[in-house]
């Protein structure tokens, strides 16, 4: 086992990948020579030459329909959207094509592609720049939403989107890349090298998606989330003395249905967080699905911690972002609901 | 309709005037100095996340901006600050902006990216790279309606005119005949990714011929080439002929953003270009050797505009951050519900 970043691990993921399958190809802006923005992509178009891994002009809309068309045909394409707020001029082919070549075609042509995308905020990128849009995802039939909160699940449910027969939107917490960001913006972050979470598996060794994922047991209440806010969740119950149990979704769709109303019944209680803004956000969905599954046992309305109803402002983000003291606000209403 | 290269050397024109010479100098010289400024206060910790700067372009927004009458327009990408100075944007206005403070021009909710202004007709500052081009020929649109003779200035990047809604852009403005300049400022990279790594055919000033645009290469590091070719193509908008393709050949000297690793390009490639082609160097030396100036008249511009920048910083860090009651305005026209 070695203990990797964030970003090492979302490579270490593609140069697993693309060495036993040579379907496996890599590509977007600023992916081939210069290694990705973000540097998940470093080394691979050296290791793998320039017809696996290459860099694409800036045309969303061209990367993903590209790719689509060149899974239709047997390929495997991974492509990364620089930001996942540059992915609207991809959004059609995501939806009206991507989404829809399997039932469109009786199932006589699918399309098992994946599209990694930086999401989220924490870092002064403003409107264009911190969005968290995995509501348009799970919105659409047809496409599977994950998002990884730890460098050892990014590379193992990697892994498993890229063998996934359908295409996957692969979310990525651009705020986690290189430490384990719990909220506390005035601290100094926490290197993923000190953090269990960073021990992956050498190897090919798959995460299937559709498994959440506890990361800390409580009595109290349940808390749903994933990406970056698992661990300002965990900050947020450490802050308040609550025993919370926190889920990490880590796929939405498929969701880990068992697994949330396991926890809600054990607790009767339920914040759901996420970055992104409240209303129609994925947190309204999981509520729906809660007080469904598990109304008769709930002591208290569920509740949601979420980015407010605003765009991504450029000042004033940490009044903005949910941080530990707006979830540790809600779980205290929660409790004395 | 065929679009020409202009390759020849540009001609020190002798009967230009002092003053206006001396006007393009301080208007890059302000651009230049209040870009470092920027950067000294990212480094400073009081900007922070995205800032794209705009050192060695100056030449391509002053001149173009000399071209300009009152009442044209302006819609650039991110890397705006040199576009809004040389509209006249107040700099205090714009670095409060980049510090994300109330007194910026969007209120600190912006940042740098993001800024507009009604009365200076710059349309934005806009973070999506191809996003402002067909807004722009939306903007010409309107002139045409109103029968203004106003001409709207659409500035994109090497990179970004490979983005699809730029195609799109070109055909409607050729088929609707709108007064629009699509000024693509060519600096050689987009982000870490050369010209060659991501486009077919480098000569972009040709994109729009298949749309019956006429287009033309300039030497975007010499202020009055650039003025003269923006001159050229506005005569062409005003005149309702349609749109006019301007490639401006220039040079950024710092990293795409703050943090630019930088290994896509040599430093012999940026040290060469800044000796060789400086813009600012250049008017600098058309002056003295013109004798249009002294050393000490270009001293008295260089603190003139050190003064001018300091106060924009001072403003820039006095200036408080907006209250987080401002965060909810300016969504809907009427106050947008408060659900948190
Ligand atoms: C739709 C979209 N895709 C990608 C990006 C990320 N991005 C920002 S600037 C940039 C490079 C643009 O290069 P160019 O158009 O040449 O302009 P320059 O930065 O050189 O001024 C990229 C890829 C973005 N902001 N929006
Ligand atoms: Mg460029």
């Amino acid at each position: 086992m070695a203990r990797m970043t964030m970003v090492e691990a979302i490579r270490d993921a593609h140069d697993v990948a693309m060495a036993r399958d040579d379907r496996v190809i890599v590509f977007g802006e600023d992916v081939g020579y210069f290694g990705g923005v973000f540097r998940c992509t470093a080394g691979l178009q050296k290791k793998y030459g320039k017809s696996r891994c290459f860099d694409t002009p800036i045309s969303e809309s061209g990367i993903v329909g590209t790719a689509i068309g060149m899974a239709a045909y047997g390929l495997r394409p991974c492509v990364e959207m620089q930001f996942a707020d540059y992915m609207y001029p991809a959004y059609d082919q995501i939806v009206s094509e991507a989404a829809r070549l399997r039932y469109r075609s009786a199932g006589e042509f699918t399309c098992p592609i994946v599209v990694r995308m930086p999401t989220g905020g924490g870092i002064f990128g403003g409107q264009t720049h911190s969005q968290s849009p995995e509501a348009l995802f799970t919105h659409v039939a047809g496409l599977k939403t994950v998002v990884p909160s730890n460098p050892r699940d990014a590379k193992g449910l990697l892994l498993a989107a890229i063998d996934d027969p359908d295409p996957v939107i692969f979310l990525e917490p651009k705020r986690l890349y290189n430490g384990q960001f719990d909220g506390h913006y005035d601290k100094p972050i926490v290197s993923w090298k000190k953090s269990e979470l960073s021990e992956v598996d050498e190897g090919y060794a798959p995460i299937p998606l559709g498994r959440a994922k506890l990361r800390r047991e409580g009595r109290d209440v349940t808390i749903l989330a994933y990406g970056t806010m698992v661990h300002v969740a965990l900050a947020a119950v450490a802050d308040s003395g609550i025993d919370g149990e926190v889920i990490d979704l880590r796929t939405l769709m498929p969701l880990d249905i068992d697994m949330i109303t396991a926890s809600v019944r054990k607790t009767g209680r339920c914040v759901v967080v996420h970055e992104a803004t409240l209303t129609s956000g994925f947190g309204a969905e999981l509520v729906a699905l809660v007080q469904q599954e598990c109304f008769w046992h709930l002591e208290a309305p569920v509740a949601r911690v979420a980015g407010w109803d605003t765009p991504y402002p450029h000042a004033q983000e940490w009044h903005y972002f949910p941080g530990p003291p707006r979830i540790a606000k809600a779980l205290q209403a929660v409790m004395e609901a | 309709m065929a679009a020409r290269k202009n390759t020849k050397k540009p001609n020190i024109k002798p009967n230009i005037a002092a003053d206006e010479l001396k006007k393009y100098y301080r208007e890059m010289l302000l651009i230049r100095r209040f870009e470092e400024k920027a950067g000294q206060l990212y480094g400073m910790g009081l900007i922070g996340g995205f800032c794209h700067l705009y050192i060695g372009q100056e030449a391509v927004v002053v001149g173009l901006e000399a071209a300009a009458e009152e009442g044209d327009k302006r819609i650039t990408s991110y890397r705006d600050h040199g576009h809004m100075l040389a509209s006249g944007m107040d700099p205090n206005g714009v670095m409060a902006e980049l510090t994300g403070r109330e007194g910026g021009y969007s209120k600190g909710k912006g940042g740098s990216m993001h800024m507009f202004s009604r009365e200076k007709h710059f349309y934005g500052g806009h973070g999506i790279v191809g996003a402002q081009v067909p807004i722009g020929a939306g903007l010409a649109f309107a002139d045409r309606y109103k029968e203004n003779g106003r001409v709207t200035f659409t500035y994109f990047g090497d990179g970004a005119s490979n983005q699809g809604q730029v195609f799109e852009t070109f055909n409607m403005a050729s088929l609707w005949q709108l007064p629009v300049v699509f000024v693509i400022e060519n600096n050689q990279y987009a982000m870490g990714t050369s010209q060659s790594r991501s486009t077919s055919t480098p000569e972009l000033y040709t994109r729009g011929k298949p749309f019956g645009i006429p287009g033309e290469q300039v030497d975007g590091m010499d202020v009055l080439a650039v003025k003269e070719a923006g001159e050229k193509a506005v005569a062409h908008c005003r005149s309702g002929k349609g749109p006019y393709v301007l490639e401006i050949m220039t040079y950024r000297y710092r990293g795409h953003s703050m943090s630019d690793p930088a290994k896509y390009r040599t430093r012999e490639e940026v040290q060469k270009i800044r000796e060789e082609r400086d813009p600012i160097e250049h008017v600098r030396t058309l002056l003295l050797e013109g004798k249009h100036a002294s050393e000490e008249d270009l001293k008295a511009i260089d603190k003139e505009i050190k003064q001018v920048v300091n106060d924009a910083a001072e403003f820039s860090k006095d200036s408080p951050e907006p209250a987080l009651e401002e965060l909810w305005t300016d969504i809907y026209a009427e106050a947008a519900p408060q659900n948190a």
